[in-house]
């Protein structure tokens, strides 16, 4: 099962497995991990669940969709060239030793 | 004994923020969350939407156990709260225990409105309310090839719009003079009515649904409408509206009129009890509001959280809420229910429109359909208090970006 590690905004790091399939924001929310809001429950509706995704991965992820590309001009916390919707990434053996990285805020 | 700390009734998405926001605010006595549910608290728009597809419950669950355990949250399943003893502080359950508190928080949500609809209790008749209902409805609408849905709100069509993309065959039945009425301007209605039935789903409005079809062993064949037309199905959904569970409540002696009445701080008149998220009637700058809505819920149970370790703060918010109804994403920024004056915003070759409403004279939000970035404009507008006329937006192009940078 592949593994994603959160940094957060000051450094902290917490690895989680993540089953294939299941959403990086997903990992995140049942594990409790702290800087993800992810209030619409991953449908790109609300943008706080931005992520900052290391460069060795961002090509490895599915691209943005128009919707989330829209909501991602909007993230709270600015918006950089890794910047994804964490709902929007699905986990898979692909991405096996992810690194994301939280930003500052959300809302 | 250990020490009473706060007891919550109700394990949903508003209960659970409670918990999680007291610890985070440093709270250290004990918390119970009281769920008459049998699964850990989970969110419940997926259920009308990706779940349909997916059946994945993993997807839906806010917190797992560990994490629960992490906190010291203890949540308690399977498990009704029965009756409040407000003089002793204390709630009974259904498994025979009493549950001592210093603060006792309603957070106990609605459930679907009953309508007194002849037939309801043929098989194949469902509610969407609960994961098992969900389950209920997902299996059977497996095997269905035509679903009558009452009700035009959005669960109905949202349903709708699953179904539909499933390859079966969908009517909605409203009974008001538009689908959406309560919530929506005409505007949106139009679009989306016009949306859905593009997709092939069949809406009728301003009808009732006068009673459930059905054979002799019980198995649903149609709706019978207040006109005596038929319409054929082998599944009904009745997704007519909720009501809020405030019985509780009311047999404590604590105010109800729609849900649970509290002060500004969410207080009932009982200054240890609380109420937080659907149930709650609560009061706002135009008159008293009942939101059903996940931000509702989770920034009510924040401020209760601040509340009870000692704040007296009063809540509020500028309300958003989604729905995603297959395709279209339908999104509200602001209380736009009951707008005089829409200004609408639409482009001929795509499905995208931005209704943006004003009511006497002040701009209280925006309605849109596929246009996220205009969405997120207009909270960023709504939260300033900026005095936007309706000339300011007659004046900006499509793109209500534009106005962000310019108001101050
Ligand atoms: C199908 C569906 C789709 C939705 N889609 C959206 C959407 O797209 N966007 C959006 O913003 N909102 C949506 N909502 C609304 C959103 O889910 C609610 O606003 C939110 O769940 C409210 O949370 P709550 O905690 O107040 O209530 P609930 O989540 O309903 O939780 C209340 C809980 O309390 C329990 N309970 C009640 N009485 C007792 C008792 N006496 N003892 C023990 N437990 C009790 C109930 O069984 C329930 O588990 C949707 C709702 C549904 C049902
Ligand atoms: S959870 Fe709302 S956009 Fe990802």
């Amino acid at each position: 099962m592949p593994k994603v590690t959160f940094v957060s905004a000051d450094g902290r790091e917490t690895t989680l497995t993540a089953q294939n399939g299941q959403s990086v924001m997903q990992v995140a929310m049942v594990n409790g991990v702290e800087g993800i809001v992810a209030e619409c429950g991953g449908s790109a509706m609300c943008a706080t669940c931005h992520v900052y995704v290391d460069t060795p991965f961002v090509h490895l992820a599915a691209p943005a969709s128009e919707i989330e590309n829209e909501m991602l001009d909007c993230v709270a916390s600015q918006r950089r060239p890794g910047s994804r919707l964490s709902c929007q990434i699905q986990m898979s053996d692909a991405l096996d030793g992810l690194r994301v990285f939280l930003p500052e805020t959300q809302q | 004994m250990t020490q009473p700390g706060v007891v919550i009734i109700g394990g949903g998405q508003a209960g659970l923020q409670v918990a999680l926001s007291l610890r985070q605010l440093g709270f250290d006595k004990p918390i119970q969350i009281v769920s008459d549910e049998p699964v850990l608290p989970y969110q419940r728009p997926p259920l009308s939407k990706t779940y349909l597809a997916d059946g994945n419950f993993d997807q839906l669950v806010l917190r797992g156990q560990a994490a629960l355990d992490a906190q010291q949250v203890d949540v308690l399943l399977a498990t009704r709260a029965e009756a409040i003893d407000r003089k002793a502080r204390s709630v009974s359950l259904s498994d025979g225990r009493t549950l001592p508190y210093e603060h006792l928080v309603l957070a106990t949500g609605t459930r679907p409105r009953r309508l007194p609809l002849a037939g309801s209790d043929l098989q194949n008749v469902h509610e969407l309310r609960t994961l098992a209902q969900a389950e209920r409805l997902r299996t059977a609408m497996s095997a269905a090839a035509s679903i009558a849905i009452v009700g035009g709100g959005f669960i109905g069509l949202e349903v709708a719009a699953f179904a539909r993309s499933a390859g079966k065959k969908v009517t909605v039945i409203e009974a008001g003079s538009r689908i959406l009425e309560r919530s929506v301007s005409a505007a949106v209605s139009a679009h989306l009515l016009q949306l859905h039935r593009r997709d092939g789903i069949e809406i009728r409005y301003r009808i009732g649904a006068g009673r459930i079809l059905g054979t002799a062993d019980g198995r649903v064949t149609g709706l019978l409408l207040a006109d005596d037309a038929v319409v054929d199905a082998d599944l009904v959904l009745l997704a007519a509206g909720a009501v809020p569970n405030d019985d509780l409540a009311r047999g404590a002696g604590l105010q109800t009129g729609n849900g649970i009445l509290v002060d500004t701080a969410l207080r009932t008149l009982d200054p240890c009890i609380w109420a937080v998220g659907d149930c709650v009637d609560f009061p706002a700058p135009r008159g008293r509001l009942r939101l059903e809505s996940v931000q509702n819920a989770v920034e009510q149970a924040k401020c209760v959280a601040r509340n009870i370790v000692g704040g007296n703060e009063a809540f509020g918010i500028v309300p958003w809420f989604w729905s995603d109804q297959g395709r279209y994403k339908l999104q509200i920024a602001g209380l736009t229910a009951g707008a005089d004056d829409v200004l609408v915003r639409k482009t001929e070759d795509s499905d995208r429109l931005a209704a943006i409403c004003f009511r006497d004279g002040t701009f209280t939000g925006v309605e849109t359909v596929n246009a996220p970035a205009d969405h997120m404009a207009a909270r960023t507008l709504l939260a300033r208090t900026t005095g936007l006329t309706r000339k300011d937006f007659e004046d900006a192009n499509l793109d209500l970006k534009s106005l962000v940078g310019s108001a101050t």
